[in-house]
């Protein structure tokens, strides 16, 4: 046995400082999480309240834009329209909301941390432990204090949904960065270009297609989230997946999965389609 | 005072590059500074005096210091001690502000993989150095066009770098860093990645510009022939120290040390060795010789003169002529056999 006057009481500390948050910063904390809300609300009233038909309008009109292929196009189309006739087109909806939103903050978070990561080697020696913990740390265990701070429902899904998602993005951001061909910096250095005009006509573009393949492997991410999400109060596909465990109903767990994977394989496809389009010069269009 | 004055340069690359400076300010070489503080010297107490319009090229193998030397210039790299100027402008005094206005201005530089940005087309690509000054769109396209057309590379402007040969890159590379009309020309290896027909071609390419331009031109290189065959002076680099620095001619006919020797040997000197170089000089009191065959220039090369010595007898003499037409020196046909089989 392990000596037990050894033992640290850290588990004691976390309660206290999560106690001390609640009680100085509640109140912020509640201001935070209302803003929050009233975007993923209107978010979610658009998408419920539009007709299926315009929903599935915009999705063949985005995958077109981003692919040009007109199969890619009929097959999300045909995709999203199965998980109409699943009956689950209200809950996949709702669940769309919740990862768009969840998605976009992890990309306007994860893509300037991406860039600090990528131009200090400090700040990413001290990172990367950081990004490891958020992937491995079983999302429970933050699910709790997200809680305690934020109550029951969609706004501590949206955080625990980014703090599992953000990771990828974050480091793919700072590895395309690092990627970029050292020739082509010097050329622009030596151009008399700044930091900031090197960052962005230079780092950036060439960084695209990497920051894209973590944009969208945030998007598959936030995916995943769902089910662990609906544990805490956030509806949506989750939600089923999570009655049909509760009642044993094998069949309503499977037709929920099976729409969590098309929009999965819907988003990814659109993800991808974005990531190509960035790799290749804009003559190959013409061509 | 030159134009560009390179005094007592030192770079030392490793964590802590001061204490290894005493070391090699002390003496100590290359080798024994590694094994004693770990420390790599890229530069040894190197200083270069560049005149305003002349091709200086630096010779010297991998692992010299040429690159790091020429990073120098704009400040790419950082020396641990020694003074740089341009036009009695001490550049290491600049901070960052000062530093991009004077790489935007002043300087250009080619790069031997070319650096071209691979996500713009040949005309942005060009335009980039404009574009950085904040030149409006409509000026440094009209800029980018000239010089496009002037490297051969009218209609390519809407290709992309990829699409291009390594021929063509370069093209563009050279045109980059001639637009924005620099002082000075850096180029780093510029031809080295070319087929040798092209890198031919290009440094044809480039004395012409530079006939016209008269930019003042700091080239790297490993190639000795293409050192001798375009630059007015040459520096010398082994193991980051200067071996020698002089006129194609005296490199040729001089060396410093056998490793300069060495390089030589295989030279082609009728390329190098010029009318001037291996003439007797006349003394103005002398009579007029009676056997001359024919008149050359003072900067004929070598290989010109071959050819007409065919047709001329064993004992004929050729005068050597400078640009006001004064004979100055004349050459014995033994003079060039001797000069050649050296």
């Amino acid at each position: 046995m392990f000596p037990e006057q050894l033992n640290v009481p850290l588990g004691k500390w976390v309660n206290q400082f999560v106690d001390w948050l609640v009680i100085n910063y509640g109140a912020a904390f509640e201001a935070f999480a209302d803003s929050l809300l009233t975007v993923l609300v209107a978010l979610e009233q658009v998408l419920r309240g539009a007709p299926w038909w315009v929903v599935l309008i915009t999705i063949a009109v985005i995958t077109w834009h981003a692919s040009k292929n007109w199969k890619l196009v009929i097959g999300l189309v045909v995709a999203m329209f199965a998980i109409g006739m699943l009956g689950l087109w209200d809950k996949a909806m709702q669940t769309l909301a919740l990862m768009i939103v969840a998605t976009s903050l992890s990309v306007l978070i994860g893509i300037p941390v991406g860039i600090a990561m990528a131009m200090s080697n400090r700040l990413r020696a001290v990172m990367l432990p950081i990004l490891d913990t958020m992937q491995t740390m079983p999302s429970f265990v933050y699910l709790i204090p997200a809680l305690m701070l934020f109550g029951l429902g969609k706004v501590p899904a949206i955080l625990a949904t980014v703090i599992y998602a953000a990771p990828p993005v974050m480091r793919l951001t700072d590895l395309g960065i690092r990627l970029v061909d050292q020739e082509v910096l010097e050329a622009s250095r030596s151009f008399g270009a700044s930091r900031k005009q090197i960052l962005f006509g230079v780092q950036l573009p060439l960084a695209l297609p990497n920051i894209m393949a973590g944009i969208n492997q945030t998007t598959m991410m936030s995916i995943s989230m769902v089910v662990i999400a609906s544990m805490i109060g956030a509806r949506g596909l989750g939600e089923q997946v999570l009655m049909g465990i509760q009642r044993l109903d094998v069949g309503a767990g499977m037709e929920a999965g099976i729409a969590i994977v098309l929009l999965a394989v819907v988003f990814d496809r659109i993800g991808q389609a974005y990531g190509k389009r960035s790799q290749r010069s804009p003559n190959a269009e013409d061509a | 005072m030159s134009y560009i004055e390179i005094r007592n340069i030192f770079k030392i690359f490793g964590p802590d590059p001061k204490s290894a400076l005493e070391l090699a300010k002390g003496g100590a070489d290359k080798d024994e500074i590694l094994a004693k503080t770990g420390h790599t010297v890229g530069l040894h107490d190197v200083s270069l005096s560049i005149e305003q319009g002349e091709t200086f090229v630096v010779m010297g193998l991998s692992g010299s210091g040429k690159s790091t030397l020429i990073r120098h210039l704009n400040r790419l790299i950082d020396p641990t001690a020694g003074s740089i100027s341009f036009g009695g402008e001490d550049i290491l005094a600049m901070d960052i502000p000062a530093l991009n206005a004077f790489r935007r201005q002043r300087l250009g530089m080619v790069f031997q993989r070319f650096g071209l940005l691979p996500h713009r087309n040949v005309m942005d690509n060009v335009a980039y150095g404009l574009e950085i000054q904040g030149t409006a769109r409509k000026d440094r396209e009209a800029a980018a066009s000239k010089w496009i057309a002037r490297v051969g590379l009218a209609g390519y402007e809407t290709k992309f770098p990829d699409q291009l040969s390594g021929g063509m890159q370069q093209r563009v590379g050279l045109a980059r860093a001639l637009a924005t009309d620099p002082e000075v020309l850096l180029m780093d290896e510029a031809f080295s990645a070319l087929d040798p027909l092209i890198r031919s071609d290009m440094q044809d390419e480039l004395m012409k510009l530079q006939a016209e331009l008269h930019k003042t031109i700091v080239f790297i290189t490993h190639d000795l022939d293409e050192a001798l065959k375009i630059g007015d002076r040459i520096a010398i680099l082994k193991d980051g120290k200067l071996v020698q620095v002089g006129r194609p001619e005296e490199i040729v006919l001089k060396p410093a040390d056998d490793y300069v020797q060495a390089f030589t040997r295989d030279v082609n000197r009728s390329k190098v060795l010029r009318a001037q170089s291996i003439m007797t000089p006349s003394r103005s009191e002398a009579k007029p010789l009676d056997n001359v065959s024919f008149t050359v220039d003072v900067d004929t090369r070598l290989e010109a003169i071959l050819p007409q010595l065919i047709t001329t007898g064993d004992r004929s003499i050729i005068a050597v002529i400078d640009r006001n037409e004064c004979i100055v020196g004349h050459i014995h046909r033994n003079h060039i056999l001797q000069a050649l089989s050296n």
